[in-house]
């Protein structure tokens, strides 16, 4: 088990180290955002993995409400952990791009705005954990909570897409016309993220099931 | 049609609590007041600047004071342990939520009714010509915040620090709420007022996507 675990640890290490010589040695300068935008290496990629550690969460959520196994509350609630981490570096590196890129360090931008209540809702997904003693209630009330979240999700984003775009917009991404091998360091460094994301939820689960070892060993000994 | 007469029945209880002591609702439409006159300390409130910023004031009022609203909804039933009873008592659990986010509903819509005068008065905007379309907004508004605030207090209630825990749960989840809201306000109060169809559209998709969910995890919630 340990063995394993340490090899898939030894694997995400190699893979995020190659990327990060990829995006800052293979990958071309960008003309007019220059060394900069290299951090869109691990902006960009972070964003769609948090998304997907979301998602996860939320699957999680559903199956736990369902079938009442504890497995999946781990699940949920290492996903969304794992996932506000994500979501965290995508709000801090943004601004360290923005700030050369656009002249500002923070735009009301649709997406920029969106990502920030996505973040602020699992913040507070995980702080409802920490209020409450009883784990099975803790389950199935975060349970329910992590569902109207994820519900929440699409609602938010549209609204916020509607309303900012009716607005003057600071920002236009344009995406078209990437550099093939920009779009290659691109994908590696999603994939890279991605084997991390899993193996930080892998760790946070386990993480997760000794807690409840635990807890059920001091049981047993109040018990004698 | 058992839903509907139990529903009816506990709408009774809720409300003739509320209109015994009416405590509940006095405190809030002075809260909602203070927040107003305190508002205006903070922009020059001329007509074209109340324009601008009124509605989006108006709505944070009403969204703050529906996140304490609402706190005591399910709290009182734990306090006075009349939960089990109720449930009890109705076949379909769901009825309990029904009759509880409509009496929420009400006291806002009502709320919203008395304020809304003083409101005009005191930011000097026109909304006579136009108050049954804003009636409809508040409708689909209040309804889309009773229904989320409701479901989220029976967690709160809980949990620990819950008066702080409902808004924190609250707040984020209302942002389609509070711009389109906002938005169809604003389009109303406008020199040529008009009735935005498409935010009503999000107003509407709110209510019915959590309404569902409340309808298909709801009961999970009231399991002792």
């Amino acid at each position: 088990m340990i063995a394993k675990t340490g090899v898939y640890t030894f694997l995400v290490c190699v893979l995020m180290s190659v990327t990060a010589y990829a995006s800052f040695y293979v990958a071309p300068t960008e003309s007019t955002m220059g060394l900069v935008q290299r951090i869109f290496y691990l902006h960009a990629p972070s964003g769609m993995v948090s998304l997907m550690a979301f998602l996860v969460s939320c699957i999680g959520s559903v199956a736990y409400i369902f079938t009442r196994k504890a497995k999946w509350d781990w699940l949920a609630v290492s996903s969304a952990e794992v996932g506000v981490a994500f979501c965290t570096v995508v709000l801090l590196t943004g601004p360290i791009w923005a700030h050369p890129a656009w002249g500002v360090w923070w735009a009301w931008d649709a997406r920029l705005t969106s990502t920030l209540v996505l973040w602020l809702l699992y913040v507070a997904y995980l702080i409802l954990r920490t209020m409450m003693e009883d784990a099975d209630r803790r389950a199935l009330v975060s349970a329910f909570f992590g569902v109207f979240t994820f519900l929440d999700v699409p609602l938010v984003y549209g609204s916020i897409w509607w309303w900012r775009t009716q607005h003057p917009q600071p920002v236009v991404f344009t995406s078209a016309g990437l550099d093939p091998t920009m779009r290659k360091v691109f994908y590696l460094s999603w994939l890279s993220l991605t084997c991390l994301m899993a193996l930080l939820v892998r760790q946070r689960y386990e993480l997760e099931s000794s807690r409840e070892e635990l807890r059920t060993l001091e049981q047993e000994l109040e018990a004698n | 049609m058992r839903l509907f007469a139990n529903t009816a029945a506990l709408l009774g209880k809720e409300l003739q609590t509320e209109f015994r002591s009416r405590e509940l609702l006095t405190t809030t439409i002075v809260f909602v007041l203070i927040v107003i006159v305190l508002f205006s300390f903070t922009f020059d409130p001329s007509v074209s600047e109340s324009r601008r910023f009124g509605p989006g004031l108006l709505w944070l009022a009403f969204l703050f004071s529906a996140s304490l609203m609402i706190q005591p909804s399910f709290l009182k039933e734990r306090t006075n342990d009349t939960l089990s009873a109720l449930r009890l008592s109705v076949g379909d659990p769901f009825a309990i939520f029904l009759a509880k986010l409509l009496a929420n509903a009400c006291m806002l819509l009502l709320t919203q009714l008395l304020l809304l005068p003083i409101f005009a008065v005191l930011y000097n905007v026109r909304v006579f010509p136009v108050f049954p379309q804003l009636m409809l907004v508040f409708l689909l508004g209040s309804t889309g915040v009773a229904v989320t605030g409701t479901a989220l207090s029976a967690i709160s209630a809980q949990a620990r620090m819950r008066e702080l825990l409902l808004p924190l749960l609250l707040l984020p989840l209302l942002v389609p709420i509070l711009i389109a809201s906002t938005e169809a306000t604003a389009a109303l109060l406008d020199e040529k007022p008009a009735l935005r169809w498409d935010w009503l559209g999000i107003l509407v998709a709110f209510d019915v996507v959590f309404l569902t969910a409340l309808w298909l995890f709801g009961e999970y919630l009231l399991e002792e």
